[in-house]
């Protein structure tokens, strides 16, 4: 039975049994309670407890904002006192405006769910899977993984997506930066720092539309003060010599304004038509459907319908629930492996596997040896292993706790009762990729295995002290 | 200690025979709507026109939520004159409607699902995907 678990040594200070007996049982409760953030299997990044998310890459976010703070700094610093004395005090005044308009929207783009879709249930996928073999066990092929639907009159192949498990909603499409199934998918945007989809569209087409308004008056805006400046019966060097900033800021505007206009040309045309990056790009409802000038089942067939359904439509809400707790009796499910995830987090959850098996164990044996529950359980056993990741950041700078509180116990917990194990353990995989938002009504498989590591625990033995 | 009481719990609660799962219906494009096909499994345990009916208000209730009507035009202007601000403030319509899925269904399950050992999960609980209906096993 042991052979299963295929465990490795564990660190006894990587237990994070409570250091101090005095610590009370609602303590415990609080810092039981996880949010689901903390344990969404994507590539995203979480702040401020869940309310901001962003790509795990940042790509040149850093570098947007740079310039575009950079730029609108100069141009406030240096040509603004000149044109406010010689034309109007309203040019740092819409200057300010547009700057704020993009500010905000560059920001309410890269920090909103752009529509992820969460993870099928193991139940669910375990449905789709029977639906699959039944339908494609006619032919002796594998089934395809594509599901046709009608659309409007229109037949749409539905994908099946490998990673989430779940066949794939019309325009959703799995970005692999995010490693997320994302609605009405348009495409990854580096330069944002996230995915650009259902909910963050219209952040993202105010961005670049306020962009180019702002790019372009500050273009304007710097040509108007050089001009004046060499009006001034000097020459156009001396007017750059006394105003070296101005050029800087055209240089940047210059090579802005091609990319942005015609980034923004490009989206008021698929927003017009109601298309996505992804499809235009694709070619999904182009002229092969030549019978038809418009192939797009989605399109409403009106410029103006299209525009408002999709930058003044119905905001709809985020799916993933980043901030809702995890409820405390939620077992961890058996099926799904998940093959996705990063190295070190594999890494943290098999010592957390390992440390929260242990953990069962050594509660059982210290309450069935009746040691007075001085040295209480960190976590119930049927809380899922993920929500120990952010509290085990670094288990190893962590005080010996177990050891601590030895002093006052019959037992002093062995260092390993389970035996060592590999990486490549499937069913170590199992048990940390779950969907948040699933429940489950039957006892855990961790019960089960607990029963398993208990009964050659006690064949192990555990060591009394004196 | 609250794992031997969430054992304990768990002994008491019905086992789960089947869940059955009501896929989304694409048919009219990307809009929330469900398939109003009567899953056979729950032939034995509830009425095909008392489900249907919750199914097709659910449906209507998600229609509702995603109009494009004036109410959600006049929204979506004045969050983008705000810079998107007020979406801080404010709650749209499409979470005020969800706040009513969610008492109808609880309501559903209270009075009709519930007696019947089923019970309706919230699709919002799921992403929006699936309708899940838990079958219990019938213990009486």
């Amino acid at each position: 039975m042991m052979k299963n678990c295929e465990y490795q040594q564990i660190d006894p200070r990587a237990l994070s049994v409570s250091p101090s007996s005095a610590q009370n049982h609602t303590e415990k409760k609080v810092q039981r309670s996880r949010r689901k953030w903390e344990v969404f299997p994507g590539k995203n990044r979480f702040y401020c407890d869940g309310r901001i998310i962003l790509a795990r890459q940042s790509g040149v976010l850093p570098l947007t904002l740079g310039l575009i703070v950079v730029t609108c700094g100069l141009f406030f610093a240096f040509d603004c006192p000149f044109l406010v004395e010689h034309l109007t005090v309203f040019i740092p005044v819409i200057g300010g405006v547009l700057c704020v308009f993009v500010l905000i929207s560059l920001l309410r783009t890269s920090f909103t769910d752009p529509g992820i879709l969460p993870r099928a249930t193991p139940d669910e996928a375990a449905d789709i899977e029977k639906q699959i073999d039944t339908s494609g066990s006619s032919t002796y092929r594998p089934p395809p993984r594509t599901k046709e639907i009608l659309i409007n009159q229109q037949v749409v192949k539905l994908k099946y997506c490998f990673t989430c498990k779940m066949f794939r909603p019309p325009r959703t499409s799995h970005c692999s930066l995010c490693d997320n199934c994302v609605e009405r998918f348009d495409h990854h945007c580096p330069w944002v720092g996230n995915c650009v989809g259902k909910r963050n569209y219209r952040f993202f087409y105010s961005f670049i539309i306020s962009l180019s308004f702002l790019t372009s008056f500050i273009f304007g805006c710097v040509i108007t003060h050089l001009t004046l400046r060499s009006q001034e019966g000097k020459n156009l060097v001396q007017a750059i010599q006394e105003s070296p900033a101005s050029v800087v800021e055209l240089v940047i505007c210059f090579f802005s304004i091609w990319s942005i206009m015609g980034l923004s040309g490009f989206h008021t045309y698929l927003v017009a038509s109601n298309l996505t990056t992804n499809e235009d790009i694709k070619g999904s409802w182009s002229s092969k459907r030549c019978a038809e000038d418009s192939g797009n089942p989605y399109s409403y067939n009106s410029i103006i319908t299209n525009c408002c359904a999709t930058l003044c439509g119905p905001m709809p809400p985020s799916l993933i629930d980043r901030r809702g707790f995890l409820p405390f009796d939620e077992a961890i499910p058996a099926a799904s492996a998940s093959e996705m995830e990063l190295p070190r987090f594999a890494a943290k959850n098999d010592a957390h596997m390992c440390t929260q098996s242990t953990k069962d164990v050594l509660e059982r044996v210290v309450n069935s040896f009746d040691s007075h529950g001085l040295c209480p359980p960190g976590t119930p056993k049927t809380t899922p292993l993920g929500l120990e990741v952010s509290s085990m950041a670094a288990p190893s700078t962590e005080p010996s706790p177990s050891v601590g509180c030895s002093g006052q116990h019959a037992l002093q917990p062995v260092a390993a009762p389970c035996p060592p194990f590999s990486r490549s353990s499937k069913r170590r995989d199992s048990l940390h990729s779950f969907n948040p938002a699933f429940r489950l009504a039957s006892p855990s498989p961790p019960l089960s295995r607990t029963t398993l590591i208990l009964d050659d625990a006690t064949d192990v033995g555990f060591i009394p002290l004196p | 200690m609250a794992e031997t009481h969430s054992l304990q719990d768990m002994r008491q609660q019905p086992a789960v025979a089947a869940k059955v799962f009501i896929q989304r219906d694409y048919t009219k494009g990307t809009v929330c709507q469900f398939q109003t096909k009567f899953p056979s499994e729950l032939e034995t345990r509830i009425d095909k026109q008392q489900f249907e009916e919750t199914v097709q208000t659910l449906n209507n209730l998600y229609a509702e939520a995603e109009k494009l009507g004036s109410q959600s035009y006049i929204e979506g202007c004045l969050a983008c004159l705000t810079a998107y601000t007020i979406f801080l403030c404010m709650e749209t319509h499409y979470e005020k409607v969800l706040k009513n899925i969610a008492k109808y269904i609880q309501e559903q399950n209270d009075k009709i699902y519930a007696p019947r050992g089923l019970l309706l999960t919230d699709p919002i609980e799921r992403g929006l995907r699936v309708i899940e209906v838990t079958i219990f096993e019938d213990r009486s």
